[in-house]
């Protein structure tokens, strides 16, 4: 049975630089969790004081409820999947699967045996004595997951294992381990900067930035409410407009920016904050006029990418507005130069404070 | 060739050549093969020589197997200079035994534990020994090893008893250890730093203890720097003539002293190259059957 993972109020320094920031998450058992994050934004930082590899400054690290502190990697019901997989190369396929399960004690047939069923569920039923310089990159993912899933971890880490694959083999990939995840109900806990695998994996996503979690949420709720600009720039498009805002506290919010005022609606946490955006998602925004919101632009360029299509507008104060709409047989796609209007509903502008 | 010939153009690739070939040909091959060739001959006055008794004979490598001079080894009866061989080969697997004891804990230390800041300083403590001559550092242990020495006067001086280091082997096994382990460091040391860190992490975290990703991961990775430094180690001791003169007492017998006597006591050169090459193939034989036992492969150690 997987457990899940208390994270209390943890924070790591590295001398005078603190890596994680006072981040506080429960992750539940067999919940599928990303964390999502910029580079350097502590995320690897977190997995590793999850496994065991450096302990928390402050604050305490639990798994299905036992407090974990001095508790070394060895010792922790984690496995962890290295972004280079850290397979041993001087081993073939099923001694590295069977490693875990080596050093426990177990019996050569038994390990064997065990290896064998792990290369079914990972689809790789052949392998089992060839040697990993003769697998390829998907392959070796593959022998990492099963490597760890034998020694029946409660919790799987993943640092960022799809990071070296190429995109066809990637979203391949993230299939896979969606669906492993699934048959062996193990909690995930996976970690990516890249804001499309973590939507489109996880059950529920942290968004960190600078060491601190910005958000924790389903991946529709992370997309359509983010609660401040970092979690709305980092995970999708945006059009953004500066200004001020206004009326906060009426029924109807209103931000001033260099072209006029914009009806919006307010995000969490405004009161005291020093810098406020509107955030306006890219598929929110049509060309004609029949919104709350509409503002006059110039054609910037014209994006055709196949299955979407994205026009850049600027506006009179020089801000950039994106619209994008799926293509359609017989679409009209406007010239770069002319001079459209873009609209938008009052409950597409999201006022955000800037993070 | 033509790769080597465009890339140092034909002057510098003559020079290269032509003085690889004058240090293998003059320096190596034509003594060796001067002395392999004396080694067949029996030491004749001068006035035989050329006449019928100067024939090609193997009487000089024979004459270790003479069983007139015996001697015990392990409850059998066998020719002294067996003996002596025997020994010699055990006590140098002693010496390299001990070395890679003691090599191997530094060696992953240095690689694997020390701060990045430290490396050069802990090098340099490790090579500095190396800038004196090995025949003042065999001297140095000769002193402090001596029983009126300055090791035994820190022992007395905290109380322990005085112990007479130089006795039996002893005194050669320590001058050994210290003048070879070197060889048996620097190998291992650069077998461990091509080690990924992340496989000791990820062994750590399946679940293997500390001795056992020593045994599982990282000692594989070092095999080539062992084997590599276990083969100059032993070779190094067996050969050696410094240490075992110096630091021997009245008990201990080297092999190599039977061919320095027979050198410098008896004159007798085609003898004492006889016995050196007899010594080189059997060394040679010892050192593969091992390799073979320990499944190392020739390929890995010129790694």
């Amino acid at each position: 049975m997987s457990e899940g993972v208390e994270i209390s109020r943890v924070s790591v320094d590295f001398g005078r630089f603190r890596a994680v920031d006072n981040v506080s998450v429960d992750i539940r058992p067999g919940e599928f969790f990303s964390f999502l994050g910029p580079s350097g934004c502590g995320k690897t930082t977190i997995l590793r004081a999850i496994s065991g590899f450096l302990e928390p400054t402050e604050g305490s690290i639990s798994i299905g409820g036992r407090p974990m502190r001095g508790i070394g990697p060895n010792k922790r019901p984690t496995a962890l999947i290295f972004q280079n997989l850290a397979l041993f190369p001087l081993m073939n396929v099923w001694e590295n699967i069977s490693f875990g399960l080596k050093v426990r004690g177990i019996d050569k047939a038994e390990r064997r045996r065990r290896a064998e069923d792990l290369l079914r569920i990972v689809d790789l039923p052949d392998a089992a004595d060839k040697m990993i310089a003769q697998l390829s990159g998907g392959q070796k993912q593959r022998i990492a997951i099963a490597r760890a899933l034998a020694v029946e971890p409660k919790v799987m880490l993943l640092d960022e294992p799809l990071s070296a694959l190429d995109l066809k083999l990637r979203q391949h990939m993230r299939s896979e381990l969606r669906a492993i995840q699934e048959r062996t109900k193990v909690t995930f806990i996976y970690i990516t900067h890249d804001q499309n695998e973590a939507l489109a994996m996880s059950d529920r996503v942290g968004v960190m930035s600078k060491g601190r979690l910005q958000q924790v949420d389903t991946p529709e709720r992370i997309y359509n409410d983010p609660v401040n600009g970092f979690v709305a720039s980092f995970v999708g498009e945006n059009s953004i407009l500066e200004g001020r805002i206004q009326q906060l506290d009426r029924s109807q919010p209103c931000f001033v920016t260099a072209d006029g005022a914009i009806a919006c609606v307010a995000g969490p946490d405004l009161t005291n904050a020093a810098r406020t955006k509107v955030y306006i998602r890219p598929e929110t925004i049509k060309i004609g006029d029949e919104q709350t919101n509409t503002l006059p632009v110039v054609v910037n360029s014209v994006i055709f990418e196949g299955n979407v299509v994205s026009v850049i507008g600027r506006t009179e104060s020089g801000a950039h507005l994106t619209s994008q709409f799926t293509n359609r047989p017989g679409l009209m796609l406007p010239s770069v130069g002319e001079k459209i209007k873009f609209t938008f509903a009052a409950d597409a502008a999201k006022v955000l404070k800037v993070e | 060739m033509s790769d080597f010939v465009r890339r140092y153009g034909w002057g510098l690739s003559a020079i290269l050549v032509t003085l690889t070939a004058f240090w293998l040909l003059a320096l190596v091959w034509v003594p060796y093969s001067v002395m392999i060739e004396k080694s067949f001959r029996l030491y004749l006055p001068v006035s035989e020589i050329g006449g019928p008794s100067d024939r090609y004979t193997l009487a000089n490598y024979l004459s270790l197997f003479d069983m007139s001079a015996s001697s015990e080894f392990l409850g059998l009866m066998v020719p002294i200079a067996v003996q002596v061989f025997l020994i010699t080969v055990f006590y140098s697997c002693g010496v390299t035994i001990i070395c890679f004891a003691l090599a191997y804990p530094a060696a992953y230390f240095l690689a694997k534990k020390a701060a990045p800041a430290q490396i050069p300083t802990l090098f340099l403590m490790l090579a500095i020994p190396l800038f004196v001559s090995e025949m003042l550092r065999t001297f140095a242990w000769f002193i402090i090893l001596a029983y009126q020495g300055p090791l035994n006067a820190l022992l007395d001086a905290v109380g322990l008893s005085k112990v007479r280091w130089l006795s039996g082997y002893n005194g050669i096994i320590i001058g050994m250890v210290y003048t070879y382990i070197l060889f048996m460091f620097f190998p291992i040391y650069n077998s461990l730093t091509a080690l990924d860190n992340n496989q000791i992490e990820a062994a750590k975290d399946l679940g293997a203890r500390s001795w056992q990703v020593h045994l599982n991961v990282i000692m594989p990775h070092a095999k080539p720097g062992i084997s590599s430094g276990a083969t100059m180690v032993f070779m190094f001791a067996v050969g050696s003539v410094l240490v075992p003169t110096l630091l021997g007492s009245p008990n201990s017998r080297w092999f190599t002293e039977i061919i320095i006597r027979s050198m410098f006591e008896g004159q007798d050169w085609n003898s004492a190259a006889a016995y050196a090459f007899l010594l080189l193939l059997v060394c040679l034989l010892f050192v593969s059957l091992v390799m073979k036992l320990f499944r190392v492969n020739l390929a890995d150690i010129t790694r």
